[in-house]
């Protein structure tokens, strides 16, 4: 009886909740595991919600959400106060984003970087980060004098994995005696252990410098060091304009924009995203000119090939450390193969942290 | 010249009003920084303190974040009131959490009604081993608690860290650092549909019970208090020293670790990395704004948890940064700190003598 009649509340406040949305304008709200400041992961996605703001459609942000307990009540706060649809940018928000959505089917969620739609109204995103490691491995081969590349790593995950793999894949055609050395740093935001593991990298021989982490701390750290290095997430050239070969730039804009138009104009089916440098999702910051107009072009020609598909990241003969064939000659991965990707190619100094 | 001098008579019913006052003040300097940086102070303040728990949800949200920190601060306050300074809540939760969770995924699949008991259980057996080593390094080795103890939350984290990316990861997740989702019979009850409020919130409240029935009613809790006021009187009492130290750090570790099994088997049903919003450091600025008092600190808990729920909706509406949560926590503890000092100390004016001169 008692717990009926709450249940009455309950539906009463929700219908409430619902037919106030019906009348507001369309809103899409964001949410950000970092701050919009960090000049990576989050700024990008901050950028990419500004793109929405400036198609004339509203937005709503918050940002530094914890992936614990608290995500789901900010993502249920936010479908709650009328938004129609909701990004959760961060992987740690795929089951608070599923749990939500179940409870609201008239609103629309988008999560990055995840694996599971439970409900129709939920989609996942990720860009094909892995071909800009094609480009920064090509570049670091020629580069190299030490023959080391220093790769600082976030999580054991497919996603930096896939791009260890790419870029040492990419280096090792331009130049065979490369190795990749990583350090595990266990964080994607954390400029204090990321110098750290830059500066550690460098004095183990490393004079080209990437990190799949957000802060622009190794650039810094490379930069002082007279290393090489390359921005991620954003265009970090002001951080260390000398050191600087390029950066990858995470660009949501077209793909916020064109969901949220097909949201509210009612266009908007559950999908799976993965896009590259084809649609632009994945893009190149300009090549820094110390490197020379030779590997400058080279450059420009794979980056198109890759775009056109004339080239994949990932094309056969390609060994596992063991010497193990993993992508037979003549044959390229497929995505689920790259989507599962757990075993690092030859080459690859180390073993993944299971 | 300015002159301090200690107050002799300080009335119990000011020494309690004196955090309500804080939080007046708070309200009004969060008032005046809404109005500085261009908002209707009144609006502000009204989303953020009224807005979220204006539905019985988000009524339901604001026990779901006061439980842990209810919890945990009532047992910082055996440690607080007998002068150990147990700094390191956030660790013990962890470690609670992390013994928890290890028993949580060992009956991961099973069913039956002993699953649960044995999990909570685990985890205040967890917390209080963790909370142990403190205490007995501080008895028998003469080390400073706060160092220790604030030293080992990088430990239990890391500890969490590595087991979430390796031997505990989901083998069905693509080694993504978390673990399974808990089993049913491995999850806290929630008490309404459609609410995430949990049993959780019993173990508070018969742990704020049990607790004022310790420090008020209990030999044990008079020497407490005795070691808080004067360690010298509570030596030449006779009061074995050692083993209170260690008794409330244990009651201390218990209760978070308790905090830290809430969180996992309630809200969020698995181990990763982000069990906790620094719940245990938050604890500290609740038992001391609830004056270390079992029903102080449950006003204290739903207070500090309002200011992190007022945080996210002010930002939803208004879009201010979520950090003003923090400020409000931080001028919350400036304001009460203040009134302490006023409350203990009256400072004198004097005009400057001639012989002084």
């Amino acid at each position: 009886m008692y717990k009926n009649f709450l249940r009455y509340i309950i539906s009463v406040l929700f219908f409430l909740g619902v037919s106030g949305q019906a009348n507001a304008d369309f809103k899409v709200g964001f949410v950000y595991v970092g701050p919009t400041g960090d000049h990576g992961w989050t700024y990008q996605h901050d950028e990419g919600r500004k793109a929405v703001e400036a198609a004339g459609i509203k937005t709503t942000y918050v940002e530094s959400v914890p992936e614990g307990a608290d995500a789901e009540r900010v993502i249920r706060q936010l479908a709650q106060s009328g938004h129609d649809l909701i990004f959760t940018t961060s992987f740690g928000y795929m089951d608070p984003t599923n749990k939500v959505a179940k409870d609201f089917p008239n609103v629309k969620f988008e999560h990055a970087t995840g694996y599971k739609r439970e409900h129709s109204n939920v989609s996942t995103y990720s860009a094909r980060f892995y071909e800009g490691r094609t480009l920064l491995g090509h570049m670091a081969g020629k580069m190299t004098k030490t023959n080391v590349i220093g790769y600082i790593a976030s999580f054991p995950i497919p996603e930096v994995i896939r791009g260890i793999n790419a870029m040492t894949l990419a280096a090792q055609k331009v130049n065979p005696d490369i190795k990749t050395k990583i350090v595990w740093v266990f964080t994607w935001y954390d400029p204090g252990k990321e110098s750290e593991a830059a500066q550690a990298l460098i004095d183990q021989g490393a004079d080209v410098i990437m990190q799949h982490t957000d802060s622009t701390a190794p650039v810094q750290v490379a930069e002082k060091a007279g290393v090489w290095s390359f921005g991620q997430a954003s265009d970090m050239q002001r951080f260390a304009p000398k050191s600087i070969l390029t950066s990858i730039i995470d660009d949501w804009a077209p793909y916020y924009v064109e969901r949220s138009i097909a949201a509210r104009d009612g266009t908007w089916k559950q999908q799976d995203t993965w896009h590259g440098l084809k649609e632009g999702m994945v893009a190149m910051a300009p090549y820094n000119s110390a490197m020379g107009s030779d590997l400058v072009k080279e450059v420009e020609q794979l980056q198109k090939d890759l775009a056109s598909g004339k080239t994949h990241s990932f094309t056969g003969p390609i060994y596992d450390q063991k010497g193990n064939i993993l992508v037979a000659e003549g044959s390229v991965a497929d995505d689920g193969m790259l989507a599962g990707m757990n075993v690092y190619v030859k080459g690859v100094e180390g073993d993944i942290p299971q | 010249m300015i002159k301090i001098e200690k107050r002799n008579d300080v009335s119990p019913s000011i020494y309690f009003l004196t955090p309500i006052l804080a939080i007046f003040l708070t309200l009004f300097g969060g008032g005046i920084i809404f109005y500085v940086l261009g908002f209707n102070p009144l609006e502000a303040l009204k989303f953020f303190f009224i807005t979220p728990i204006s539905d019985l949800y988000g009524f339901s949200e604001l026990l779901v974040k006061a439980t842990p920190l209810c919890l945990i601060a009532i047992g910082l306050s055996f440690c607080f009131k007998s002068n150990n300074w147990n700094i390191g809540a956030e660790g013990q939760l962890i470690f609670g959490g992390i013994v928890g969770g290890g028993v949580a995924l060992l009956f991961y699949g099973h069913d039956g009604f002993y699953v649960l008991p044995i999990i909570i259980l685990a985890g205040a057996i967890g917390g209080m081993i963790f909370a142990m080593i403190p205490a007995v390094l501080k008895t028998y080795f003469n080390t400073n608690e706060i160092l220790v103890s604030l030293m080992l939350v990088y430990v239990a984290k890391l500890l969490l860290d590595y087991l979430v990316v390796g031997p505990w990861s989901n083998p069905e997740g693509f080694n993504f650092p978390e673990t399974r989702q808990f089993s049913e019979s491995a999850r806290m009850p929630t008490l309404f549909d459609g609410l995430r409020i949990h049993a959780g919130i019993f173990i508070t409240l018969i742990t704020v019970f049990l607790s004022w029935l310790i420090l008020y009613k209990t030999y044990l809790g008079f020497q407490i208090k005795v070691s808080g006021l004067s360690l010298k009187t509570a030596k030449y009492a006779g009061y074995k020293g050692k083993t209170m130290i260690i008794i409330v750090f244990m009651i201390s570790g218990a209760c978070a670790g308790l905090a830290g099994v809430g969180e996992i088997t309630g809200p969020i049903g698995q181990l990763h990395r982000n069990i906790s919003p620094d719940y245990g450091f938050t604890a500290i600025i609740v038992a001391f704004l609830g004056r270390l008092n079992p029903v102080g600190i449950i006003f204290a808990s739903l207070i500090v948890a309002l200011t992190y729920l007022g945080a996210e909706t002010a930002q939803i509406f208004l879009q201010v940064p979520k950090y003003t949560g923090q400020v409000f926590q931080g001028m919350i503890l400036f304001f009460l700190l203040g009134s302490d000092y006023l409350l203990f100390f009256k400072i004198k004016f004097l005009g400057l003598k001639k012989n002084e001169l």
